[in-house]
């Protein structure tokens, strides 16, 4: 194993954070926050002075690595980024316990978007900017944003891409995994820029349409109200609905559609198993919560927002779907389980993988009819490999199992009932934000324990890198040599 | 430059690694998934699995916008085919492997006119060459060819008991008044572009330029000279073989082929009736030695086996044959060898990657010279590149000792027309020269690359 590799990168990844905070740490003195200040520039100095450490500690022999190292890359980098990004909060005094602290950053980085701040209007402007600008570094990836801008990237960075992005398999835009991650990023950025411009004509304020837009960005669901966008006008609403779901498709489409091949984006499959879900759940929802409104475009806007914000894992509320009949709450809990495109910011098992679960399915019921049939799977034109579908299947087994043991550890504490229980791990497993209960979008987390939020926390970081590369990093046989 | 390269086998991946070292932008083509992720988990290059006589795969990795389309699978066939759809769909050059002596007869130009191909790569037929030229003179280890007749860079390996050891190169020239140059010293793992007061050790491995009367002179001198090999053994009936041995015998030479499947003897037989060819195992000691192993001049191992050819090498070098040559495909095991004592080796594979550098360099080159022969030495550490040189080059016209050049840059020599030069101070390059340059640690687009 490379360990110096993985030092030094990582190592490069707390420095990269240091930078990061510049940018907060230059709204809080924009807006005359001293105490939000500090707290901010020593983090920045906490996270400069140990990536600095230990890039000039570990100085590379080579740079090989294997799929190993790059799993451990990935999962160190997000630990340790979520440890520090969470000092700003307790030093400024804001969040004064660490632990909440955390909860609040790593839901930030994974674009979760739960959280335990009981009141948000409180905070100062420095802090908001870095909790949702945590979401718009987490959202397309921290370490493939370092490699879109650092110079001298390993010939195998590769296996770092496939760790960190969502999705079940990680293809190449162009040759050059540089080049790949540049234009990732820069769609991503462009698509950001253009979201902001259509929240200022709207009507919203700089400060709030640059977060709201790092929120919708990365599918993560920081605001800076304790309503969410309730209180936004109906036209914020729906440009926040349409950058939702926009920020939830595959940003492979978007490249197809750059390079002028928007015809084969608009024949992905699962671009249209996503818009199906889409509007299958808008309807029913519609239909479910009608009475409970005055008018039809409210009703549709309402549905649609919920819709939108549940099933890219995004998180923002316009209504409390608390107080929604079953059958509305029933669509949400499925979508959150469906989550985004694979490729996308978004959360979630991915549409893609839903979609190979059901072609599997298919296979097997015709096969229990003919028993000697062979068929072989087609998506996106191609088909199937067997290893695909295998991975897809160990995964929701995986999934299964993890959030198995979250919901069992949320049990165990006293006070919630199942629903709360149940949705508060769902939802922090599937990136999401808010749950039903106890943690609807009207509530927060700051109720559970200490343990409890640590087990969350883990959750959200699961879910985010696709459990495996955790497991990997936690699993003693992964450390022998 | 973007290059699609068709088929990741042996070929494919070396060609792949050294493009990619050269930082352009490949896409590599295979039918097999498990290839192709082995390709991309190691080179940074983007993956398309599929088979690349596939319209719909063409278009869909963009051929139209290739410089460079490489189609280098193991079906001749397949080759020609997807290098003509590339070529139809806009591919800038293609290049395609052929390799079946069939079509590497007359009918290679007029395949190659109808099928627009910019270049036919045949990696057997270059390696009997490699080997035509390393049996030649055997005194070498190796020696690269320049399209520029008369000058050959020629590696020679400094005996343990060496006369030359602990000299400076400066006193070298003094007590060998011949023509000639010692361009390079390898020294274990290291290589030195050597000066003046350079000191050599024993059993570096030295390459020098001379014309061939000068050098013969030199040889002579140092008493390493050996004749041509005459009576030469070949194991392994491949299509190497068939084309080595027809340069041979029509050099003159005798030659004996051995080979374990008879189909193959005979059809080996059938084309060249003046080889004695032997039904046999080859891996068989007896029959070497039957077939008289102790009294050639030289043995050729090129079975498909690595492991065979290193071992059959090792078993003809242990018998006194003067020179012994194993064709090795696969790098790691090239410095094994080299461990055991053998020193001439043969890799299709780096042979092949040698040219498609060279190709790939000189369509990106600007005006003022042109990449003719490009090799790769020493695990790619040193390249010596031959340029031809054009019209109104910075370096014309100006002696060579009041050119400035870079470190570690040294011009091995000049072909003027017919006739060669081992340049000296007062020599001057001039137009249409063709002028081979040595350098380590550089990359070398164009002759104004030199100058500092």
């Amino acid at each position: 194993m490379n360990r110096r590799m993985i030092l030094n990168t990582v190592g490069k990844m707390v420095l990269a954070e240091g930078l990061f905070l510049l940018l907060p740490a230059s709204v809080a003195l924009i807006y005359n926050e001293p105490s939000g200040l500090i707290g901010l520039l020593i983090a920045m100095a906490v996270a400069l002075g140990l990536g600095g450490l230990m890039m000039t500690a570990s100085k590379p022999k080579t740079d090989v690595i294997y799929a190993k190292e790059g799993f451990f890359i990935v999962s160190a980098s997000w630990i340790l980024l979520s440890l520090i990004g969470a000092l700003p909060f307790v030093l400024s005094g804001e969040i004064p316990n660490y632990i909440d602290a955390l909860f609040e950053t790593v839901s930030g980085f994974t674009t979760t978007g739960a959280s335990i701040l009981t009141n948000v209007e409180s905070m100062s402007h420095g802090l908001l900017f870095w909790r949702s600008f945590t979401h718009w570094i987490g959202g397309m990836g921290v370490l493939v944003f370092a490699m879109a801008i650092l110079p001298n990237v390993s010939e195998r960075s590769i296996h770092i891409m496939r760790a960190e992005m969502p999705g079940p398999v990680i293809g190449k835009l162009v040759p050059r995994i540089k080049d790949t991650a540049k234009i990732l990023y820069l769609i991503y950025i462009v698509l950001t820029f253009v979201q902001i411009v259509f929240l200022l004509a709207g009507g919203m304020p700089l400060f709030d349409s640059v977060l709201h837009a790092f929120g919708t960005a990365g599918t993560g669901g920081f605001g800076v109200k304790a309503d969410s966008i309730t209180s936004y006008s109906p036209y914020l609403q729906w440009v926040i609905t349409v950058f939702m779901l926009i920020f939830g498709i595959n940003f492979n489409l978007y490249y197809l559609i750059l390079i002028r091949r928007a015809k084969t984006a608009f024949k992905s499959r699962e671009l249209w198993a996503y818009g199906i879900i889409v509007a299958a759940a808008i309807l029913g929802v519609a239909v479910s919560i009608r009475s409970q409104y005055p008018t039809l475009e409210e009703t549709v806007r309402l549905s649609a927002f919920q819709v939108s914000s549940i099933i890219t894992t995004t998180g923002y509320a316009t209504a409390d779907f608390n107080l929604w009949p079953s059958f509305a709450k029933g669509i949400l809990i499925l979508l959150m389980f469906v989550g985004g495109c694979a490729g996308s910011t978004a959360g979630g098992f991915k549409v893609s993988r839903v979609v190979i679960l059901f072609k599997q399915i298919r296979r097997e019921v015709q096969h229990m009819l003919h028993p000697r049939s062979v068929k072989s799977l087609r998506f996106e034109g191609h088909s199937l490999e067997e290893q695909t579908i295998r991975g897809v299947l160990s995964y929701l087994s995986i999934y299964l199992v993890c959030f198995g043991a979250i919901f069992l550890v949320l049990s165990a504490e006293s006070g919630f009932d199942f629903e709360t229980t149940f949705t508060a791990s769902f939802t922090c497993f599937n990136n999401v934000g808010p749950g039903l209960g106890g943690v609807g979008p009207a509530s927060n987390f700051a109720a559970f324990s200490p343990l409890s939020k640590l087990v969350l926390s883990g959750g959200m970081l699961l879910g985010r890198l696709e459990i495996f590369p955790l497991i990997i990093f936690f699993s003693p046989s992964a450390w022998r040599k | 430059m973007k290059i699609i390269v068709v088929g990741c086998g042996k070929i494919g991946t070396a060609l792949i690694e050294s493009l990619v070292a050269e930082d352009h932008d490949v896409v590599a083509i295979d039918k097999s998934p498990s290839i192709l992720e082995e390709v991309t988990n190691i080179y940074d290059v983007m993956g398309a699995c599929g088979n690349g006589t596939d319209w719909d795969l063409l278009v869909e990795v963009e051929a139209n916008t290739a410089d460079l389309f490489i189609a280098v699978t193991d079906s001749d066939e397949m080759n020609m085919l997807s290098c003509f759809l590339a070529k139809k769909l806009g591919a800038k050059h293609t290049v395609a492997r052929i390799r079946n002596p069939e079509h590497n007869d007359g009918s290679l130009d007029f395949l190659r006119r109808q099928l627009e191909l910019s270049l036919v790569i045949n990696p057997e037929r270059l390696v009997a060459r490699e080997l035509y030229h390393m049996l030649r003179l055997p005194a070498a280890a190796r020696v690269e060819t320049f399209s520029g007749r008369g000058l050959e860079l020629v590696e020679l390996k400094l005996k343990p008991d060496s006369k030359l050891d602990g000299m400076r190169l400066m006193d070298l020239r003094k007590k060998y008044p011949y023509n000639f140059l010692i361009c390079m010293v390898q020294r274990e793992e290291e290589v030195f572009i050597p000066d003046g007061h350079f000191k050599l050790k024993s059993g570096d491995k030295i390459s020098i330029t001379a014309t061939p009367g000068e050098r013969l002179k030199l040889l002579k001198s140092l008493e390493i000279l050996q004749k041509q090999s005459r009576d030469i053994m070949i194991v392994g009936a491949s299509n190497t073989a068939y084309y080595l041995t027809k340069m041979l015998i029509n050099g003159g030479s005798a030659v004996k082929v051995i080979d374990k499947d008879k189909a193959r003897c005979k059809n080996f037989s059938e084309s060249l009736p003046e080889a004695v060819v032997i039904h046999g195992d080859g891996a068989k000691q007896e029959l070497l030695l039957e077939e008289g192993l102790s009294n050639m001049d030289a043995f050729v191992a090129l079975t498909g086996m690595v492991e065979q050819n290193i071992l059959l090498s090792y078993f003809a070098a242990s018998h006194q044959v003067p020179k012994v040559i194993s064709k090795i495909n696969r790098d790691e095991f090239s410095h094994m060898a080299e461990q055991l004592g053998l020193d001439s080796m043969v890799s299709p594979r780096k042979t092949v990657a040698n040219i498609l550098v060279r190709y790939a360099r000189a369509l990106e080159n600007s005006m003022d010279s042109s990449v003719e022969t490009l090799y790769k030495l020493v695990d790619g550490k040193v390249e010596a590149l031959e340029f031809t040189v054009h019209g109104d080059a910075a370096v014309c016209n100006i002696p060579l000792r009041d050119l400035k050049l870079k470190s570690n840059i040294l011009i091995g020599g000049i072909t003027r027309g017919r006739k060669s030069i081992i340049p000296s101070g007062n020599d001057a390059i001039l137009p249409e020269d063709k002028v081979l340059i040595l350098a380590a640690g550089h990359r070398i687009n164009n002759l104004a690359d030199i100058l500092e």
